[in-house]
Parts: C-alpha cells; structure tokens; sequence
C-alpha cells in the first residue's frame, strides 16, 4: 500500500443544488432510507423464513406438514425426533459424524500447524517448493480427484496389517482425505500466522535452552492460539458438512455420515411420506453447527471469509 | 540447537505431506492417466486409448445440457450474488446518515450480518432438502405454492421441480441464496476499512447515494470483488450436492437438471466407466481454470489503494 491517490472525482453539482440539499436530512432522504430497510429487511426474511419454517415442520404432525405447512404445528411432537433418531438411523449417522469429525478436526489442525510452523519459520532446501505443493491445492476441483481417491482408498484397504483400518467405509480413511483436503488451506493461513510471531520469544527460548521441539510446543502454539482456534472452527464447519467425499468413501449404510444419511434419507422419504422425521433429522443435523456458530459468530465470519481475502 | 535441525523438519513435514500427498496429490495425478483409458474399475487391465473419452464427451447430448447448465451457474451465480452482496453490504455499512452529514451503518447491521451470514455455515445437503420442499407441489408441503396461494398470485403456482425448463434456475436461486452473506460479511470488511471522511466530502459535494455507490465504495473495494468472484465462479462450478440433493442425481425431468458433477458421478459410479468419468473431471479442472483466467484478467481495472 505505497501508491496513494485522492479520491474518485465526483462530477461538481450547480451551487443552487447544493445549497437546497442539506445531507442526509431531507424528506427524500427520510424515504430511501426506509426503502433501504426494506430491502435489508426483505432479504433477512428471505434467508430465515425457509430455515424457520424447515425447523417448525420438525415438530408437526405429517398431517400438519401436508396441510397447514404455513402454520405453527399443534403441539410438540417429540416422537418425531425418536423416529428420525432410531427409526430413520440419525442417530448411527450423528455418531459417525463425531467420530469422524473428531479425529479429522484434531489431526488437520495438528499436522497443519507442525508443517505451517516448519515451513513458516526454518530455512531449509525445498521449503518454498514444498510450499506452493500445498498452495497448489487450492485451485484444483474435488471432482477430479473423486474416481481415483476411491481407487486410492480402496487399495490401501489391501495393505497387510494397517490395511483394515484404511479401507473403504473406515473412519479413518475419511478422516485422513479429510485432512489432506484441509490442508492447503490450514498451511497456508496458518503460515502466514506463524511469521507474524515475534522472534525475540522465540529467540529467548532458545537462550533457555528449549529444543526445537519443546520450542513448538510450549512457546509457539500457545502464541498461535487465537489463529488455531478460528482455522479449527473453519475446519469443523467444512468437515461436518461435507457431502461428497464421505459419498464417495463411506458406502456402507452403518457408516454414512449425517449429511450424506440426511440426503438418503430425503430420497426415500418421498415414498414413506414421514416428513416430519425427515425435518427432525434435518433439525438434529443443524444444531451442533448452529450452536457453534452462534458461540463463536465473530470468529466464524472471520475465519470464513478470511480465506478469499489473504 | 543448531544439532538436529534436519531431523526435526523432517518429522515435522512427513505426516502433512505424506497424508497430502497420498489422498490429495496423487488421486490428481493419476486422474489425468485414467482418462485416457477404458478402465470399468473391476478389472486391472486398462487399455490405453488416448483422447477417445474426449472425442466421447464431444458427442454426448446428455453431457452438453450438464456442460450448458455450469457455464449458466458460473456466469449467473456470480453476477446474481455480488450485486446484491454489494447493495446489501453498501446499505449495512454506509447506508444511514446521521444529521449533520455523517455516513454511518445502518441500526441493526450486526443482527443483519448474523442472519444473513447463516446459510453459509449449513450443509449443502440441509439447504438441499429445505429447497427441495419449498419448491415441492402443495400437496407435498411445498411452501412456494402455498405462500403464492395466500397472497392472490395462485395463478403463479407450478409444479417448479416438474418443469425442465426450471430446473437449473432453480439451482441458480438455491446457490445464489446460499451464497449472498458470505459475501455480505466479505465486502462489509472491505468497506468498513474506507474511511468515513471521503464518503463526508461526497456527502458534502452533494453526491446521490447511487453516485456515492458507484464511484466510490465499489472503486474501493474492487480488489475484494475480483477475488470473490473467482472463488465465488469456482464455488458454482460445483452444484453437485444441490442438484444431487434437490433434484436427483439423473438430473431431474429429462435430465434437464443435470451438471457435469453429477453426470460424472454416474459415469463412475453408476456405469463404472472410470475412464469417462476421470475425462469430465479434467473438463472440470479446464473449465475452472479458463474461468479464474478470464475473471481475472477481465475484472482488472485501475486499482485505488487507500494510504
């Protein structure tokens, strides 16, 4: 930000004009600025009324959802969200979520910061190369990759030994696509995070005679903590809600995920026509990413967004 | 502490990279080699046969409706969603003015940024079904129709999800939906780092809020612009989990729906032709990166850089 320029020229107004519009005050403004709220408040509706209304439907009779959608359902129907958890399998697939989710979210941010911190601060052959290896991910399309990590996944099933824990249909083996598809992102912002770290702290471990490694541990990741905690949110947020790559590995009915067990579970609702444990479902697959998101909203937004702005 | 650097590194590196490079690179790589064969996936035998597949695609009908409805997504999708993100965040952040002539945001802005911010954070799979029933016959649930009924316009009502004309305009209204407070929030951070005393002297100048829009707050927060868009082009270019969620993974009536990732899906899934399948995903990789090119350089304008 070296080159500094006045701002866009805005076309000169007759004195007359200018003396009958005092800014902001008058009568026109008054309008437009209530057409503005309009607008604000329209598209506030647009984007919350399908949500509301999905999350009502969760607790309505399937009578009421076929005939009064539009209403407040009767009383709460509980039962719905017992049909959704058991009957319709919410509750298998809530379960494989968490696990899942639990070990990807854990590796990605630990092996995220350890190659971050390493390529952030040492010096060594092949750091720059290795660098833009993992840069280079951001831009290639998940579906190329789709057939052959399918292949890739499936082979590594056949290794003796570790080969029953990374086959198709293991958590594990989600879990770990997971993490080598987070991890462009997760070096990259964490990268950038870990220069920002200032060096005299560093420095003076090294003077208390840390090792490199005890240096990572006590001195640097505590330091890098507000980063990690807005990257692991971002990462949660993608993980959970991820479609089609557990699509791809996780065929086994017993092993889908939330997401991908909520969108089976539309396909055939249309022929069981219980609709109101399909919305539970829906309600169930929403709160943990709701909760999350209304604890940490500011961190959320930033972490988000902050991925197109670097 | 100079003694085990490399050691160090080293073991530092090797589960990043080794993971990264077994899941994600290498998948990749071999993606482009296994379009060039015939390859069903149960045999070991793959037949080399050079660009046959991509002769294939050329004459494909049903991968020509899926090519057409992705460049209708990667050209509408982004325009759609960056002119209302910007109107809305122009309004959030320096919609109201105080007496005296000071810009400021709107009352409320937070709350708006909250809400609209939300869709963002759903699956795709959630925001799938919850569309699936808005635009479901009334008889179904689908609210569209019942809410058209109620005020007077039932002339309007469709079975939406029957038309094939529809079909990809709704995915276009889906995506579009989804994607708005992402880049409200985004360009509300651009704008808030303009300073307020620029938009002062405009006021000043007597400048209308349209010409305030125009030649200011978009001038300044182009840079955020160029790249949303990018990502935003990227982003559309994969509708497969709506379409696959909204509409069924055959691209709906006569396959009118239909985008090249799920036509890929069951070309590899479906009718085990890896071969086939691999080459749309190269169609794909192709697509994106003409279209982050000429995004690129077709956005490039003078930059205005604030001290």
């Amino acid at each position: 930000m070296t080159t500094t320029q006045s701002p866009p020229r805005l076309e000169p107004r007759s004195p007359r004009g200018r003396r009958d519009r005092l800014p902001g005050v008058g009568a026109g403004e008054k309008a437009i600025g209530l057409l503005n709220g309009g607008f604000l408040l329209l598209w506030g509706l647009i984007t919350a009324l399908p949500l509301l209304w999905a999350i009502l439907s969760a607790f309505k009779t399937n009578g009421e959802f076929r005939v009064d959608p539009l209403g407040l359902p009767s009383g709460v129907q509980w039962d719905n969200f017992s049909r959704a958890w058991s009957a319709a399998n919410i509750g298998q697939y809530f379960l494989n979520s968490v696990i899942v989710v639990s070990i990807s979210v854990t590796l990605t941010m630990l092996f995220g910061a350890m190659g971050a911190y390493v390529l952030a601060r040492y010096d060594f052959p092949g750091n720059r190369f290795i660098y833009y290896l993992f840069l280079g991910g951001l831009i290639l399309p998940v579906f190329l990759a789709l057939v052959p990590m399918f292949f890739v996944v499936r082979n590594l099933g056949s290794l003796p030994v570790i080969g029953q824990f990374l086959g198709l249909n293991s958590y594990l083996s989600l879990a770990l696509v997971y993490v080598a598809f987070s991890m462009p992102f997760t070096v990259f912002f964490l990268t950038a995070f870990f220069r920002t770290l200032p060096n005299s702290i560093a420095e003076a471990g090294i003077v208390d005679g840390c090792s490199h490694f005890s240096l990572f541990w006590k001195v640097m990741l505590p330091m890098a903590r507000p980063g990690l905690i807005s990257l692991a949110l971002f990462n949660f947020l993608g993980h959970w809600n991820q479609y089609v790559l557990p699509l791809v590995i996780m065929q086994d009915s017993d092993k889908k995920v939330l997401a991908q067990g909520l969108g089976t579970l539309a396909a055939s609702t249309g022929f069981r026509a219980d609709w109101s444990a399909l919305f539970a479902g829906l309600v169930i697959a929403l709160l943990p990413v709701l909760i999350v998101y209304i604890i940490f909203q500011k961190q959320v937004q930033a972490g988000l967004t902050a991925g197109v702005l670097k | 502490m100079r003694h085990g650097k490399y050691p160090f590194i080293l073991a530092f590196l090797l589960p990043p990279v080794g993971i990264y490079a077994i899941y994600m690179l290498s998948p990749y790589v071999q993606a482009i080699y296994i379009s060039m064969t015939d390859w069903s996936g149960f045999t070991s035998s793959q037949t080399f046969i050079g660009f046959d597949n991509y002769v294939e695609m050329w004459h494909d009908d049903q991968l020509r409706t899926a090519l057409r409805n992705n460049v209708i997504l990667v050209l509408v999708v982004p325009v759609l969603t960056l002119l209302l993100g910007l109107f809305f965040a122009s309004m959030l952040n320096v919609g109201g003015r105080k007496r005296g002539g000071a810009v400021t945001g709107v009352r409320g802005a937070p709350v708006y940024k909250i809400v609209y911010f939300f869709p963002q954070v759903l699956s795709v799979a959630i925001i799938g079904i919850v569309f699936k029933y808005v635009f479901a016959p009334e008889n179904a649930g689908g609210i569209l129709n019942r809410v058209l009924g109620a005020v007077g316009l039932g002339g309007l009502q469709q079975l939406w999800l029957a038309e094939p004309n529809y079909l990809i305009w709704i995915v276009v209204l889906v995506m579009t939906w989804s994607f708005v407070g992402f880049y409200v929030v985004l360009f509300s951070a651009a704008m808030q780092s303009i300073p307020r005393d620029i938009y002062e002297a405009a006021l000043l100048d007597g400048s209308s809020r349209l010409t305030t829009f125009r030649k200011i707050t978009v001038p300044l927060v182009w840079d955020t612009v160029q790249v949303g868009w990018v990502y935003m082009a990227i982003q559309a270019m994969d509708a497969f989990a709506t379409v696959h969620i909204m509409i069924g993974i055959n691209g709906g009536v006569q396959g009118a729906g239909d985008v090249l990732g799920t036509a890929m899906y069951r070309e590899a899934f479906a009718e085990a032709d890896f071969g086939y399948a691999a080459a749309i995903g190269v169609l794909m990789l192709v697509l994106t990166m003409l279209v982050a090119i000429v995004f690129m350089r077709g956005l490039r304008r003078e930059r205005v850089e604030l001290a």
